[in-house]
């Protein structure tokens, strides 16, 4: 089949690595940028530290760019300044943080905590040596597909784990933390990782029985009862961490990244309608059954009707940032319980205004995109629907948060990707940043004229079914 | 510090946050406005577009297996796909064997497949159909030599 080699995508192959050199070094002027401006206008100096701060986030952009041009020479220009600097702009708000609940101390007599900027940027350092690992050691995305109910597997035990006594903890509500060697750690968010591969392995080989089989009824093609299986057990995990781990954030995330890659597999609607039906029914009962949905809901409702509300208190923030914001180091984000990790972004609107929440929120738009783009242009089916869930996992994260923080769902603990304080998602997300880079450069690469390992993969995927 | 430089520090820090979001929106431009296909693609298009039509005269129907299922008029003509075992699947999608260029046609429309020693159409829940020797593909029909496929407004022809 020599001919259907002709019909990928035009895409010109360019590795483009000059330009991700020059974005890098714009992200890391404005990370930096904003580390001199908060130490202006907060303690009317520049900063001794920034030095450090520069050459660190710089050293490590820098060997991230260089694994980049050495081990993925294609792949996407535009990904890696993107996480830089929305990493770069968390930290410096995390700083800035840090500074003002230090002033709060200070005027009240206290000691002040431990700053959590530094810790953040250790966390950075591990994030960027996962991404080289990742970067380093998977040289073929395909070969994850081998890997399929491993990945399965070990996405539902990283699930289970904060259920284990004496490993998992309970913090703010939420099972969702296990304390191993005096650190904490969030399994799910490698659980999210592990559950795309897996969605993806599984659905390449299931996806023409999903999409063929069944009857029409109302205008809608509506699947066969005995395939409603996975999405079943889909749902009934994402409710069972809803129940045993209180966390409605990643019981939205994994259910919705299912519901995704389900139709963008099987390009059926009806999933969607039959998922988001499921998906009312079991947020309907948590919302009767369980007491702290029922809070966050109310809390979203009336969120003037608690006395000094996390949601009330982000929305005056956000109202007193207006259009341009208080300026950076100006407004008074530490007041805002959580303002370094859940409500990072209610921080960023107080002080750098709408203007600087729709950059960020763009940025963030063009990673997803940027991700889009690679599955699309991607020439294995695998390759597709694993660039397609990492990307909609960042948008799901990013919607669910912004969306919390600024009153339009109930808020729920999911982490702002890059920016929020919290190691592990840090580490995550960067690993995720290299597989979808590493996914792309396969997709941007120019085509071997026989192009035959590509055309194998696709005759496999048809065969399988 | 006065109030006049915090004013100017604040501007300029979302003036240099905004360089960057327009710097990697102008890189990628290309996604939004199409890329200019160089020389060196635009000489590999070339031949394909003008290649004439050679399967548009009518075939008579033939016993035996069909070999090949081809893309009979408009700019793809003669693109196509020989009929080995392995099923043939048509439509707009970037993994189907026959890539269509046509806007009335599903990404995966219909699929063509080898079943007791006969090759099949099958049409894989398009919205606008698929027909063959114009009746409308409901069920896997036997595809035989001469026949003609149609799919939106691509019609292709199936030969030995």
């Amino acid at each position: 089949m020599s001919i259907a080699s002709t019909s990928v995508i035009q895409i010109i192959p360019r590795t483009r690595r000059g330009v991700e050199l020059w974005l890098l070094i714009v992200a890391i002027a404005v990370a930096v940028g904003a580390y001199v401006n908060i130490g202006l206008t907060v303690q009317d100096k520049i900063p001794a530290s920034t030095g450090y701060y520069a050459a660190g986030i710089g050293l490590l952009a820098l060997i991230a760019h260089f694994a980049l041009r050495y081990r993925a020479p294609y792949a996407d220009p535009v990904m890696l300044p993107c996480a830089v600097i929305l990493n770069g702009l968390g930290v410096a708000m995390i700083h800035r943080i840090d500074l003002g609940l230090a002033a709060v101390a200070e005027a009240n007599g206290r000691t002040p905590k431990a700053p959590a900027a530094p810790q953040q940027i250790t966390w950075t350092a591990v994030g960027v040596v996962l991404f080289l690992v990742v970067i380093l050691v998977i040289r073929d995305h395909r070969r994850l597909q081998a890997l399929t109910y491993t990945a399965g597997l070990a996405g539902l035990v990283l699930l289970v784990l904060p259920l284990i006594p004496g490993l998992g903890v309970n913090l703010n509500g939420a099972r969702i933390w296990i304390r191993l060697a005096g650190m904490s750690f969030q399994p799910g968010e490698f659980a999210k990782v592990c559950l795309v591969i897996f969605f993806a392995g599984y659905l390449v080989v299931k996806r023409d029985v999903l999409t063929l089989a069944g009857h029409r009824f109302l205008g809608l093609d509506l699947p066969r009862a005995r395939d409603l299986g996975p999405i079943l057990i889909a749902w009934a995990v994402s409710l069972g961490v809803l129940v045993f781990e209180s966390d409605l954030g990643s019981s939205l995330l994994f259910f919705g990244l299912f519901l995704f890659l389900l139709y963008v597999s099987t390009e059926r609607a009806g999933w969607l309608i039959i998922g988001g039906l499921l998906f009312a029914g079991g947020a309907y009962f948590a919302y009767q059954t369980f007491g702290h949905v029922h809070r966050r809901i109310q809390d979203w409702l009336d969120p003037f009707s608690i006395d000094g509300g996390q949601v009330a208190s982000g929305l005056m923030g956000q109202a007193w940032g207006g259009v341009l914001g208080r300026g950076l180091g100006q407004g008074r984000p530490e007041l805002t319980l959580y303002g370094q990790s859940d409500m990072i972004i209610s921080s960023f609107a107080e002080e750098l205004g709408l203007t600087g929440v729709i950059a960020i929120i763009l940025i963030y738009t063009l990673i997803i995109e940027r991700g889009l783009r690679t599955a699309l242009g991607c020439r294995d089916i695998f390759g597709k629907l694993v660039a397609t869930g990492l990307a909609m996992s960042f948008a799901l994260q990013v919607f669910v948060i912004v969306g919390g923080v600024t009153g339009l769902i109930p808020l729920t603990g999911l982490a702002t990707p890059f920016m929020a304080l919290g190691g592990t998602s840090l580490v995550a997300n960067w690993a995720i940043i290299a597989l979808l880079l590493r996914i792309s450069d396969q997709a941007r690469r120019p085509q071997t004229p026989a192009a035959p390992v590509s055309d194998e993969t696709i005759a496999m995927a048809v065969q399988k079914q | 510090m006065s109030e006049l430089t915090l004013t100017l520090i604040k501007l300029g820090f979302l003036a240099l946050l905004w360089m960057f979001v327009l710097a990697v929106l102008s890189v990628i431009r290309s996604d939004l406005f199409g890329a200019k296909i160089d020389s060196r693609t635009a000489a590999s298009l070339a031949p394909n577009n003008s290649r004439t039509p050679k399967a548009a005269k009518p075939v008579k129907k033939r016993k035996g297996l069909p070999g090949s299922v081809t893309i009979a008029d408009g700019p793809q003509a003669g693109v196509g796909a020989t009929l080995v075992e392995e099923p043939v699947i048509i439509g707009r999608g970037s993994d189907c064997q026959i890539r269509l260029d046509d806007d009335y046609s599903s990404t995966r429309h219909s699929r063509l497949f080898l079943s007791e020693g006969q090759w099949w159409v099958e049409d894989l829940g398009s919205t606008n159909g698929t027909y063959l020797d114009g009746q409308r593909v409901t069920r896997p029909v036997p595809a035989e030599i001469g026949g003609s496929i149609r799919i939106g407004r691509t019609t292709l022809n199936i030969a030995k």
